[in-house]
């Protein structure tokens, strides 16, 4: 550890103030880009789970 | 090795094998980003011209190192599906954009932030600077010419063609600082020859270039994966997938 504190680590000497920042922002972005294509694929499949069901459903109708 | 080949070009295997290389691939990266993150933060020495704003540095380089290979990566890839007409490249092109352009915008913004308490400025337009703009316009470009067509075929083969005369800038952004006068440092990390950082600066650096190249593996990966699922909504393969309920 190369600070003595949390205050001094939050402070780092008044470079805090730009260094905490880009690393929230550079956190907040590697968290979007590993998020948000498993989103994309769970949805797909869902919503294609969805139609697949609603398609058996109405052949079902059809041949009764 | 022929096989190989084949099996790459089919989609359900490709779904399945960067599924099981993503389920330990994945954890392990943002494991190792985690403690990359906090080696910069709170263990490494200070700079002692820079101050502690050199830790941005840590966020920086990598990402603008994987930005400006995962261009090339995007450009071979684009090549690839324009010459051999290979679906998986396409796919593996358009899954390279949006992650090539937000290493880069944070490769800008890091920069950026970097720049104010060590050069006194925001930005400058300067080579270095300026040719990474570009790149991320290039990203930027691609993504959008992608969704400009309706026709997918037409849309991949003007995005490759895009990607590939993009190619020009990645040398110019690598060499800028040498044939510009110029506020951006030169590189500290030489493959020749001793780099100019202290080990206890220049391994943090180096566990982070390597976890952000893992990064772009597992995020081109996922894109792919969700890429595959899209386009072959109609095959058995996808259809089963969806109504097995194993959604991962």
């Amino acid at each position: 550890m190369y600070f003595d504190s949390l205050a001094a680590a939050l402070q780092m000497d008044g470079h805090g103030i730009y260094v905490w920042p880009v690393y929230a922002l550079g956190v907040l972005i590697i968290s979007a880009l590993v998020a948000l294509p498993r989103r994309r694929e769970r949805q797909l499949l869902r919503r294609l789970a969805g139609d697949i069901r609603r398609q058996g459903g109405a052949r079902a109708s059809e041949e009764e | 090795m022929w096989s190989f080949f084949h099996k790459l070009g089919s989609p359900p295997w490709l779904y399945r094998i960067s599924g099981s290389i993503l389920r330990w691939l994945l954890p392990i990266t943002l494991l190792a980003l985690a403690g990359g993150v906090l080696w910069a933060l709170l263990v490494t020495p200070v700079d002692f011209r820079q101050g502690n704003s050199y830790r941005i540095m840590y966020l920086h380089v990598p990402a603008a190192i994987v930005a400006m290979a995962g261009y090339y990566i995007m450009a071979i890839a684009g090549g690839i599906s324009l010459i051999w007409k290979m679906k998986m490249a396409d796919v593996a092109m358009k899954a390279c954009a949006p992650v090539g352009a937000a290493l880069t915008f944070l490769a800008l913004v890091s920069g950026a932030v970097w720049g104010k308490p060590t050069w006194g400025t925001y930005w400058v337009w300067d080579a270095r600077i300026t040719s990474v703009l570009i790149l991320f316009f290039l990203y930027l470009g691609v993504i959008a010419l992608y969704e400009a067509y309706d026709n997918k075929e037409a849309a991949s083969k003007a995005c490759a063609v895009l990607s590939l005369v993009g190619m020009v800038n990645i040398p110019i952004i690598y060499k800028s600082v040498d044939w510009w006068y110029s506020l951006h440092q030169p590189a500290s990390i030489k493959f020749t020859g001793n780099s100019t950082m202290d080990p206890s600066m220049l391994y943090p650096l180096l566990w982070m270039i390597v976890t952000f190249y893992a990064l772009f593996a597992c995020c081109v990966m996922m894109n792919m994966r969700a890429e595959l699922l899209e386009r072959g909504s109609r095959t058995r393969w996808v259809r089963d997938l969806a109504t097995s309920g194993e959604v991962r």
